[in-house]
């Protein structure tokens, strides 16, 4: 009686183990558990983070009290804020137009020269984007320095007249955009070569056959068949230049008086060097927007290539 | 023809002559100012020009203490980063490639989309958290190198993943079927069969994840402040610019020490490098 009653359980134990085990060994719950640390690392440390910032950016200084809109209210007030707003959009956008057209040209300039020097070409011009930009960053610093800029000797040499690269505000602008153009071009340069060398030779070919000058290979064929690379590195582009942090914040600080803030130095100034955090959540989320358009654009075109597959 | 194919030939090279001088003009100028005495960069005379070359700078660097620790904090944090990522990303890849299971069309989604996420929307609540578990737990999270080692991921997995399933994806589906009839489980598929046939895919990820790591400059701002804890670039921004003394022979030698590691990399392994710069885009 005893030992039938333990053999029936063992049964049901084996019977429960056998069940756990196929589920173990089915595909879907591997699969599911192989993905499971990266999707903990994205729901703890990305969505949870961004998700807690909508909840900061409502409480007051102290973290207490909930405020609603308040942070808001008074961003919105303050005239330092749309400062921000139109030096963050100068930045992004200028920055970007000048990357990828800088990109395009020197594409089609290294595309030109004979295959084998190609290679020196493309590996000479990609070190920009290759070297930490903190670092890079400070060797223009200190070529923009007011009193042993290198560009000021070479302009005293020609007779140019000396400029307050970092000091006088429209000036500093200009040479946060440079910087960040220095940086950012490599980077479009091999995107568009890339592209460039898929575009099938006899389509030129063809073309030259109608009579199409450079301009119209370029307009008509260049520009129609690189069109998906080019909406997806202007896209990305534009997401990582909003957020940009290191060059504003090494050249200039933001400074002269706030006038080269853009949303991720300032949310920085306010949130962790001026201790307001919730403050600093709110004008940093002032980046969702522009990322919300770019993620609905990338989607769509994932998707509609999807379709066409 | 052939002499406007020439003129065109002749007008490439003269712009690429100029946007060379445009691309290269920081780092040799670094490279000039490391190579010059702290006298002779005050005395104001062509900063273009090195006369008289010394290592001082460098040798000096070598011989701080300070230094040297900013580089072995960022050795640590980066290869640690560069293990952690490989181990989530390449099975996340393999399994989002290839086992199809409920939702892995959407996550494969969702994992390219938090590359939108920018960390500059993630440090403040970030700064907060790390202070709650502080609070919390009694951990002291904040202003410890090894914190970086936890969050750096969130910058190399979701594109390092992104690499991988496109590279996994590419794979015939022949192999696995053999490899099934052998009698591999999914595990044995993935060391013996996926992991070898992409190895280029997880060279260029694991160069991805080296450089980005390296080259971070946020986190370190935001979480470390001791000149202990600090990596490279926060260490050189923070620590070797103090006021207005501005040792900047020794600033440009600590950046272009600082900047080797990944121009090595790019040097050796350029193909690589830029194989995994183009796959995100041209295979999404």
């Amino acid at each position: 009686m005893h030992a039938t009653v333990s053999g029936a359980s063992r049964v049901t134990v084996n019977g429960r183990w056998a069940r756990l085990r196929r589920f173990a060994q089915r595909r879907s719950t591997i699969g599911f558990l192989m993905t499971l640390p990266l999707l903990v690392i994205v729901a703890a440390l990305v969505l949870y983070p961004a998700l807690f910032a909508l909840h900061l950016a409502t409480l007051n200084k102290s973290m207490e009290r909930f405020v609603a809109l308040g942070n808001f209210e008074f961003l919105f007030k303050r005239e330092t804020f749309w400062m921000v707003v139109k030096q963050s959009v100068i930045f992004a956008v200028s920055a970007v137009a000048f990357k990828a057209l800088i990109g395009f040209m020197v594409a089609h300039f290294v595309h030109n020269v004979p295959v084998k020097g190609q290679r020196k070409w493309r590996g000479m011009l990609l070190i920009p984007w290759v070297i930490p930009p903190a670092m890079s960053t400070l060797a223009w610093f200190w070529l923009f320095d007011p009193s042993y800029s290198a560009f000021n000797w070479i302009f005293a040499r020609i007779g140019l007249p000396n400029i307050t690269w970092l000091g006088d505000p429209n000036w500093a602008r200009f040479s946060v955009i440079l910087v960040n153009v220095w940086y950012g071009a490599p980077f479009f340069l091999i995107m568009y070569l890339a592209a460039l060398k898929s575009v099938p030779e006899q389509l030129y070919e063809a073309a030259a056959i109608d009579g199409a000058n450079w301009w119209q290979k370029i307009w008509y064929v260049t520009l129609p068949m690189m069109r998906n690379i080019i909406s997806i590195t202007v896209l990305f582009s534009l997401i990582v230049t909003f957020a940009n942090f290191d060059i504003v914040r090494i050249l200039t600080s933001g400074g002269p008086i706030d006038q080269t803030h853009i949303f991720a130095t300032w949310a920085f100034k306010l949130g962790i060097e001026g201790n307001d955090i919730p403050l600093g959540a709110s004008v940093s989320l002032f980046m969702f927007p522009i990322l919300a358009i770019a993620a609905v654009f990338i989607l769509r075109d994932i998707n509609h290539r999807g379709n066409e597959a | 023809m052939k002499g406007e194919r020439r003129r065109a030939l002749y007008w490439s090279y003269f712009f690429l002559v100029l946007f060379a001088i445009f691309f290269l003009t920081p780092p040799i100028y670094m490279m000039i100012t490391s190579l010059k005495s702290s006298a002779e960069i005050g005395a104001i005379t062509n900063p273009w020009f090195v006369y008289a070359p010394t290592l001082d700078n460098y040798t000096a660097l070598l011989g701080s203490a300070q230094y040297l620790t900013f580089f072995k904090n960022s050795v640590i944090v980066s290869l640690v980063v560069v293990v952690i990522t490989m181990l989530i990303s390449i099975p996340a890849a393999f399994a989002l490639a290839r086992m199809k299971f409920w939702g892995s069309a959407t996550l494969g989604m969702g994992v390219f989309l938090t590359y939108l996420i920018p960390e500059t929307l993630l440090f403040i609540p970030l700064f907060k958290i790390f202070a709650w578990i502080q609070d919390l737990t009694g951990i002291e999270v904040m202003n410890h190198y090894w914190v970086l080692m936890f969050i750096y991921p969130t910058l190399t997995v979701p594109f390092c993943t992104w690499i991988m399933i496109g590279y996994f994806a590419s794979i015939p589906k022949e192999l696995d079927e053999a490899a099934l009839i052998d009698g591999a489980g999914y595990i044995q598929m993935l060391t013996k069969i996926f992991i070898p046939v992409a190895l280029p895919g997880i060279i260029a990820a694991t160069i991805f994840a080296f450089t980005v790591s390296w080259a971070d400059f946020l986190y370190p701002m935001a979480f470390t402040t001791s000149a202990d804890q600090l990596v490279l670039p926060a260490g050189i921004v923070t620590i070797l610019i103090r006021g207005d003394v501005y040792a900047w022979g020794q600033i440009m030698a600590a950046c272009l020490l600082g900047a080797l590691p990944p121009l090595l990399i790019y040097a050796f392994l350029m193909d690589y490098y830029i194989a995994g710069l183009t796959a995100g885009a041209t295979k999404g």
